[in-house]
């Protein structure tokens, strides 16, 4: 078209982005081998990364093998000590891997634009930019790493496994933190986008990172489960939920630290007083902004019933404004799918629920697909329910504030939420209630390095950036304690007295056993001294239904809830001596200090229910990041089998603290010391159904405990022999575990803490 | 007879597709003023990534700021505008880029929008621009301020049109706004709207002393209510004139009135737009916001002074493919 013609029409025009360099610098490589111990190896068997926009060969890449990721493990295994001594080392090439990353944006980008198939616009201007500021951010933190996380070292070797959506931010958000606390890294990336990992490989020994901190292995998902299950101390996994749980499975037992951030459904709720035409704007950045293949999309729209058609209507519109093609075009908004096989993958769950009223736009022929709005579904649609990844929204409305939060809530996932609203006092009721690790205020897909990024429920666990991003890449420097199994005391003595009778605890009432079955308690030279009933899973059932109903904890005051647990000292304090007698006719120890020390606990607890803050993230934009700190939800805790009052009292007191529900499962060998708090909780103004307590054998309890789809994390201080079981049981609703031990002598209330709760990080930018 | 500038904007190209019905207005709906939301930072963002998301380039490039060009109402708003000023910017509009530019782009023909000037000068404007297609717009009403009595600023939009004025540009009163007294607003938006006859009306909003985007958003509803033609952001004598997050503002207005109404209302920015990536930029919101119609100019004017200078530069350097100087394009 001519000048002339082009002022008539008004057209964009095509306007390239050169993909010369990123061409050069590949033909320059020729077939990649990994990148282990600070080197390359020869190129393996090889696999085409293709261009999904061009259909092209860019490279080819080694399948890794069993023996490359051996290696690599070792050379990180190596690696690790002398990295981690000093944090102003780390924080002078984290700050040096920024630099070369930035000074090479642009190769980058383009690099990752031509694997991905990603708008250049996105790559050039979020991805990469991001990738550097995770960088900056953390050099800072290896470089304060020792004093503010004095009581922290490093977890060792980290296994991370990274997906194809956003393939260098991911490396950089797995990387970064991984190295600033002292950690060496084997990451894989996708098999799909493996190419800016490759080049963020060659800019490592650049950036005078030394061999072997940063070893990067090729190949598929196989090569990503020889990493999983390798020698490490850790797995970080970003990618399906499907994989996580595999994952979760292959790691169970083995003491592996893990992380998953996982597939979301992310809700976008618009209400009535809203500025539509800004919330039209942000659907565009919440589930076209890289094709969709987002894990915190906003792909499920809630509209106020009566907007519902002004805003469809507007976004229809908005939605034919889209530009669609070549990703390398400085004018394009939705680029390729990642790969012809994702592209069947929506197209076939499309085709697989004809259901709604689909609206569609063009798109060119090759690895795209149009952007799609599905209005008129309800809740139980299965494209309501199911992650489609890919530029695909569903819609539906809701009537009041309520109604939006309960349809928000009705999914599995849990990662991320938008909110939309002009009315603040209605925008930050409901962010607090939504079910997601982020939820952003009139906003979507804001992400930094200073506030975490993770979720709950099965869009996975742990979290990235912030500072509570450190906790996954750094454990306790005090040693472990042993987790003591102990067996119950034999006997055959008779009873003297009156028969008490020491039922379950459920409900804030005495329950007896479903299986109407107890077991004698004998003491230390044979005494009987009690029955205790065995509970079986349908107590166990029962209790949860009681913690449900008991759900108004979570959101009492921490005034309140320190009352409770002051009350409840002073309870157990009036009866100490009876206490103190009873744990020392079940063990045949003075339990004197032990009932003084549960009082303590008891008072720690309740100091922190008002003081364990959430934070105040500087995130660079015009507001703030609130990160909050919630209860996880229901948490099942087998409490050890020594200490039987230290130790129930100490996980428990933290866990009610922070507004948890529990179901406890009593000291096994010793369970009557429970039994026994019955009436001080009675007595303490304990809402009935925060506390539940059920006695019987760990091992009926341990399994469906952790199989339990409403009980949102186990703990497990009690036989390490079922730490396995639970582990590979969680997998089914990827509820967090904890199997470990602690020394219950000491106070360890503050490091319970955030095991008991979720950080959300509520984005509120404002502006008048 | 004032010109009719939707028949005629400039001599080349005839680039207007149809002859739209002015905007007859309508009663003040208080509902639909009052539920109008603005969310600063949404706007912001928006406003923020638009130009990493839109990029013209090469001939598509010089198409559009040609087209710029043929929608810039080339403005002088001084204390010492004289007839000699004003006819040696008038010479500029009619051939706002050197004649050999024009013709290797083969835009030979090519003026601006408009010249805009106080009401002294608009006799020597439409006098200059005689024969040339090109509207005169006056600024009235006691512009800047509009604190002028409203007898006065009445009759000062009458004396213009009979000036030959084609366009009047008024100011609306701010403390309407500020004090939330839409009524008075549309009031005085609806007498001026009369006052003007068939002179087309473009409502100045002031938008930098209007407080918050929220406060512009219902302005540009009220004034279009009361009949505006165009509504324009500055008077370009505000310390804050037109920005990205205040047209996104505006020019959603204009688009909720015509998804209600079906009139189609235009939209000038006005002060501060200096170089030609930034008129890409304007540009292109205007096209994905509003949509190709708008990017005519009887829907949009862009009111600047040194803009077209940055734009011919553009333009010679596209032709020659050498950066170019200042001092090889004649001043206006």
């Amino acid at each position: 078209m001519t000048v002339k013609e082009i002022f008539e029409t008004m057209d964009y025009g095509p306007a390239p982005e050169s993909s010369k360099e990123a061409l050069a610098w590949l033909a320059s490589k020729g077939d990649f081998g990994h990148f282990i111990g600070g080197a390359w190896t020869a190129p393996g068997t090889l696999f085409a990364v293709m261009n999904p926009a061009t259909d092209t060969l860019l490279a080819q890449v080694t399948q890794g093998t069993q023996a490359d990721v051996d290696a690599a493990v070792k050379a990180a295994r190596k690696a690790q000590p002398a990295w981690a001594k000093d944090g102003h080392a780390r924080a002078k090439v984290l700050y040096a891997l920024a630099r070369i990353l930035q000074k090479q944006s642009r190769l980058f980008a383009v690099l990752e634009t031509l694997d991905n198939g990603k708008p250049i616009r996105e790559s050039r201007d979020i991805d990469v930019p991001q990738a550097v500021r995770h960088f900056y951010y953390h050099a800072g933190m290896a470089q304060i790493m020792a004093d503010e996380l004095p009581d922290r070292q490093a977890l060792g070797v980290c296994g991370q496994v990274i997906p194809w959506n956003f393939p260098l931010l991911m490396l950089a958000w797995k990387i970064a933190p991984a190295l600033a606390m002292g950690n060496t890294v084997v990451l894989k990336p996708a098999e799909w986008t493996p190419l800016t990992a490759l080049l963020f490989a060659d800019i490592c020994n650049q950036a005078g990172v030394p061999p072997g901190v940063v070893n990067i292995v090729t190949g598929d998902g196989e090569v990503g489960e020889m990493i999983v299950t390798a020698d490490v101390d850790k797995v970080a996994f970003t990618g399906s939920t499907g994989v996580g749980r595999r994952i979760r499975e292959l790691t169970a037992g083995t003491g592996k630290a893990l992380s998953l951030e996982l597939g979301g459904k992310g809700p976008y709720i618009v209400f009535e007083d809203a500025d539509i035409d800004s919330a039209v704007e942000g659907v565009v950045d919440a589930i076209w902004f890289n094709q969709g293949q987002v894990c915190c999309a906003g792909s499920r729209l809630l509209v106020q019933e009566g907007i519902a058609d002004v805003f469809y209507t507007k976004l229809k519109a908005r939605m034919s404004g889209l530009r669609i093609g070549d990703p390398l075009d400085k004018c394009i908004d939705i680029g390729a799918i990642v790969h012809p096989r994702q592209q069947a993958r929506i197209r076939d769950m499309l085709a697989a629920h004809p259901e709604g009223e689909t609206f569609q736009t063009t798109a060119p022929s090759g690895c795209y697909f149009p952007p799609t709005l599905i209005t008129g579904l309800a809740p139980a649609s299965p494209l309501m329910q199911q992650e489609i990844f890919g530029p695909v929204l569903v819609a539906t409305t809701f009537r009041t504030p309520v109604e939006a939060v309960e349809i928000a809530n009705s999914t599995r996932y849990g990662l991320a939420a938008s909110v939309w609203s002009e009315n603040i006092n209605l925008a930050l009721d409901v962010a607090p209630k939504l079910v997601a690790g982020i939820v952003w205020v009139n906003g979507t897909n804001m992400m930094d390095a200073a506030a975490g990024f993770g979720g709950v429920r099965e869009s996975g666990f742990g979290r990235e950036g912030g500072w509570e991003g450190l906790t996954g890449y750094t454990k306790p420097v005090a040693a472990p304690a042993k987790t003591r199994s102990i067996a119950a005391h034999t006997g055959d003595g008779g009873a003297g007295g009156l028969d008490r009778t020491a039922k379950l605890y459920i409900g804030g009432k005495q329950a007896r056993p479903d299986s109407g079955y107890s077991r004698a308690v004998y003491g230390p030279k044979g005494a009987l001294l009690g029955h205790t009933s065995l509970a079986s899973r349908k107590d166990l059932r029962n209790a949860v239904e009681a913690c449900n109903a008991a759900k108004g904890w979570a959101k009492s005051s921490g005034h309140l809830r320190a009352q409770i647990l002051y009350y409840m000292a002073e309870n157990l304090s009036a009866r100490a001596t009876e206490f103190a007698t009873r744990l020392k006719s079940l063990t045949g120890s003075d339990g004197t200090a032990e009932v003084e020390a549960s009082i303590s606990r008891l008072f720690s607890a309740a100091a922190w229910a008002d003081k364990y803050d959430g934070q105040v993230h500087d995130v660079p934009i015009r507001g703030v990041a609130l990160a909050m700190k919630e209860p996880v939800g229901t948490i099942g805790i087998l409490c050890p089998d020594d200490a039987p009052l230290l130790g129930l009292i100490s996980a428990m007191a933290p866990a009610i603290a922070m507004g948890n529900r529990v179901i406890l499962a009593a000291s096994q060998p010793f369970p009557l010391i429970a039994t026994d708090l019955y009436q001080v909780l009675d007595t303490s103004d304990l809402p009935g159904g925060v506390v539940n307590i059920l006695t019987g054998d760990h091992s009926d309890l341990a399994d469906p405990m952790a199989r339990h789809m409403d009980i949102d994390a186990v703990w497990a201080f009690a036989d390490p022999a079922l730490a396995k079981g639970i582990e590979v049981a969680a997998a089914g609703n990827l509820k967090r575990t904890w199997c470990g031990a602690l020394d219950w002598s000491r106070d360890n209330t503050k490091a319970i803490l955030p095991h008991a709760t979720e950080v959300k990080n509520i984005w509120i930018p404002y502006g008048a | 007879m004032p010109q009719d500038p939707t028949a005629a904007s400039g001599a080349f190209p005839v680039t207007t597709k149809e002859h739209l019905p002015r905007n007859p207005g309508m009663p003040l709906d208080m509902d639909w003023v009052m539920s109008a939301q603005a969310n600063t930072s949404a706007i912001e963002r928006r406003a923020a990534t638009l130009p990493g998301r839109r990029s013209v380039k090469k001939d598509y490039q010089a198409a559009w700021l040609c087209k710029a060009i043929s929608l810039i109402d080339l403005t002088t708003l001084s204390g010492d505008d004289s007839a000699g000023r004003v006819q040696r910017l008038c010479a500029k509009a009619r051939q706002p880029v050197a004649p050999d530019l024009l013709e290797a782009l083969d835009m030979t023909g090519l003026t601006t929008g408009a010249v805009c000037v106080y009401h002294d000068m608009v006799e020597t404007a439409v006098a200059a621009l005689a024969g040339s297609g090109i509207p005169v717009a006056a600024v009235s009403t006691g512009f800047p301020a509009g604190l002028s009595p409203f007898h006065l600023r009445i009759a000062e939009i009458g004396e213009s049109v009979a000036a030959g004025a084609a366009e009047i540009d008024i100011v609306i009163s701010r403390r309407h706004v500020l004090t939330g007294n839409w009524q008075a607003l549309y009031d005085e938006m609806a007498e001026m709207r009369a006052a003007c006859g068939d002179a087309h009306v473009k409502a100045i909003l002031a938008t930098g002393e209007l407080g918050t985007l929220r406060n512009v958003a219902k302005a540009s509803l009220v004034c279009m209510m009361a009949g505006a033609d165009f509504i324009k952001t500055s008077t370009g004598k505000e310390p804050v004139n037109a920005t990205l997050p205040v047209t996104l503002t505006m020019i959603r207005a204009i688009r909720d009135y015509h998804d209600r109404t079906g009139i189609y209302v235009g939209y000038k920015p006005a002060g501060g737009i200096s170089k030609a990536k930034d008129a890409l930029v304007y540009l292109s919101m205007i096209k994905d916001e509003l949509g190709d119609r708008w990017l005519q100019p009887d829907l949009f004017r862009f009111g600047a002074s040194s803009l077209l200078g940055d734009i011919e530069r553009q333009l010679e350097h596209h032709v020659t493919g050498s950066y170019s100087a200042s001092w090889r394009h004649a001043i206006g």
